[in-house]
């Protein structure tokens, strides 16, 4: 027991003397956090409109007010006619557009047609959403001057009803931090003894392999729970973002995944016995797939069948789905053991598998 | 009176249909320099990983320090020492924090290995790199300091992998003054290299061919016994016999 004690404390030197792997253990979660919080956001702020008014009545422009008040647009021009309107879209003067038709009038149907620079198709995508709940929640509250039979299609965003950036990064970086440290770090750590030969001195010391292993990752797991305390912390003091869940699920389902990590960085690591290949496939097999396919980014619901698919076995997918639902629809235990299980299964399928490697390394 | 501390009969290790390691036979003394040579690929490696416990023979037995590798490997693990040809220190930590580590996992009380270390850097002369990074010391030093460690729970044997690849010759020398103050001492010294001056200071010394021992004997013995000046020749005559010809011939000419 002594001497694991020691063989960790060996493991934390190797990690506080390396001044790159330090930069990305503690730096690089507070650098993801708050670029996605405040840089790379896909959250509309003050989007640049134009408002083609052909009816210069009340109701056009109490409409167009709305839109400028809310802190999702401002309207900077008011082009006399639509070439005018194209010629600001070509220049990138604005985003969107919003035309008023002359026939807007408690007679007839509601006129107003919303044009969106598609060049970037989310931005265009979510300007239209939110111009048109805004539109929508105005004719409610006019409905004199709406038509009385109309149908109207309410949205409503659930959870997260200012469809704030902030609730998709936050388990998204999460997800990317604990993968970077709990995988491609252990893997790249196990490889180094291997690429310079001291794994060999210690398989033969009295020092079981088992606790060569174990000695290894238990300090990324301490460094991993600490980023996802950090994590949290930054997402829910500076982004607000909130946990309606039960904290100890929440930490669960993190130590769960963090297992479910190493154990895929112990499976790298049992493959190769090289630092640059360890690093290259954790990026390569895991970073990318997590980023890409595991819907922190892309929707899944929006994936060719095919990808949908591939994005099962992604362990990061679950892993978000659960902290999704712990963290905004404040769910149990009853709504996430289904991706809980599945989190487990391939923890242990991984396992096995790099048991399995291992010993025929061994034989 | 002999004491045999490594006994090897009829060991074997097939990789499927390879036999690595094809029914070695020999045995080495208390206190004795034995030299494992063979060519890169001739099975080396193979069976001192089967005599270092972390390789199951197929079939044949062997004790080291008076355990069975099948039954005991964690005994004999904690009765030797090893040095691989890589040095295998770890360069990030400091001079004494390596000793303090290789002495924590062999379970060396803390004592223990304060005195050791103590008394190991005071023999070495390096008193004044003990809380310098193994990085910025010097190969030879390296060597040295890699070798004291891998003694330093007084095993009973230590087996050396290769010790002195890239090492300047005046640090070899230094090198071979250490294993055989050990030696004098009454641990066990397994070298395998592959200089064959290295090969002449040994006291017995093995060739190993295509997994088998294809010599074993003193150096004086073997020269003999092959005719030759030199255990290079030996070494070539066993290893390559055919190219041992050709060299023949051209010293002819």
């Amino acid at each position: 027991m002594k001497a694991f004690f020691i063989f960790i404390r060996k493991e934390f030197y190797h990690i506080f003397r390396d001044s790159r792997s330090l930069l990305i253990l503690l730096g690089m979660p507070i650098v993801l956090v708050l670029l996605f919080g405040f840089a790379i956001t896909n959250e509309i702020k003050e989007a640049k409109i134009a408002v083609v008014d052909d009816t210069r009545n009340k109701v056009s422009r109490e409409m167009a007010q709305r839109l400028d008040a809310s802190n999702y647009f401002e309207v900077v021009v008011y082009p006399e006619n639509q070439s005018v309107m194209d010629e600001a879209f070509r220049q990138n003067q604005i985003k969107m557009a919003v035309i008023f038709r002359n026939d807007l009038s408690p007679a007839h149907d509601s006129q107003i047609h919303l044009i969106a620079d598609a060049s970037d198709p989310n931005t265009a995508n979510t300007l239209i959403n939110y111009a048109t709940i805004i539109i929508r929640t105005f004719e409610q509250e006019h409905p004199a001057q709406a038509k009385p039979a109309r149908i109207q299609t309410e949205v409503r965003m659930l959870y997260n009803p200012r469809l704030e950036g902030v609730y998709m990064f936050v388990p998204g970086v999460m997800t990317i931090i604990l993968m970077l440290v709990s995988a491609m770090m252990t893997s790249i750590a196990i490889t180094r003894e291997k690429e310079l030969g001291t794994m060999e001195v210690l398989l033969v010391s009295p020092i079981r392999p088992f606790g060569i292993i174990l000695g290894k990752v238990i300090p990324y797991i301490v460094i991993a729970l600490a980023n996802t305390a950090v994590i949290l912390l930054l997402g829910t003091l500076v982004f607000q973002m909130p946990v309606r869940g039960s904290l100890a699920l929440l930490l669960g389902a993190c130590g769960l995944f963090v297992i479910t990590s190493l154990a895929l960085g112990l499976l790298i690591s049992t493959r190769t016995n090289s630092q640059q290949v360890a690093m290259l496939i954790s990026l390569m097999a895991l970073m990318l797939p997590t980023i890409l396919l595991s819907g922190f980014i892309f929707p899944i619901e929006s994936m060719p069948l095919l990808l949908q698919w591939i994005s099962n076995i992604i362990p990061a997918k679950w892993f978000i789905i659960i902290v999704k639902n712990i963290m905004l629809k404040g769910t149990g235990l009853e709504a996430i053991w289904k991706e809980s299980l599945i989190l487990v299964g391939m923890t242990l399928f991984l396992f096995l598998a790099s048991i399995r490697s291992f010993k025929i390394r061994l034989a | 009176m002999m004491i045999e501390v490594i006994t090897s009969e009829k060991l074997s290790k097939h990789f499927g249909n390879f036999k690595a390691v094809d029914q070695i036979t020999f045995s080495v003394n208390k206190g004795e320099i034995f030299g494992f040579l063979g060519a890169n690929g001739a099975g080396k490696t193979t069976a001192m990983r089967m005599l270092t416990g972390l390789s199951k023979p197929t079939s044949g037995m062997a004790k080291v320090a008076g355990y069975d590798v099948y039954r005991n490997p964690e005994d004999i693990k904690r009765h030797i020492g090893y040095m691989s040809q890589k040095f295998s220190l770890y360069e990030d930590l400091s001079v004494l924090e390596n000793i303090r580590f290789f002495g924590g996992i062999y379970g060396l009380p803390r004592k223990v290995w304060k005195a050791k270390s103590e008394a190991l850097i005071e023999r070495l002369g390096m008193a004044e790199m003990a809380h310098a990074l193994v990085r910025s010391i010097p190969l030879g030093w390296k060597q040295k300091l890699s070798f004291s460690i891998a003694i330093l729970h007084d095993p009973a044997i230590v087996f050396l992998d290769e010790p002195t690849g890239g090492v300047d010759p005046v640090t070899r020398r230094q090198f071979w003054e250490m294993i055989y103050q050990v030696a004098h001492e009454g641990m066990t010294v397994f070298v395998t290299t592959h200089y064959m001056d290295e090969a002449e200071y040994c006291h017995r010394i093995s060739i190993m061919v295509d997994g088998r021992i294809a010599a074993l004997g003193s150096p004086d013995a073997l020269k003999r016994q092959f005719g030759t000046q030199s255990m290079d020749e030996v070494f070539l005559r066993l290893a390559r016999p055919g190219s041992s010809g050709v060299g023949g011939v051209a010293t002819n000419i």
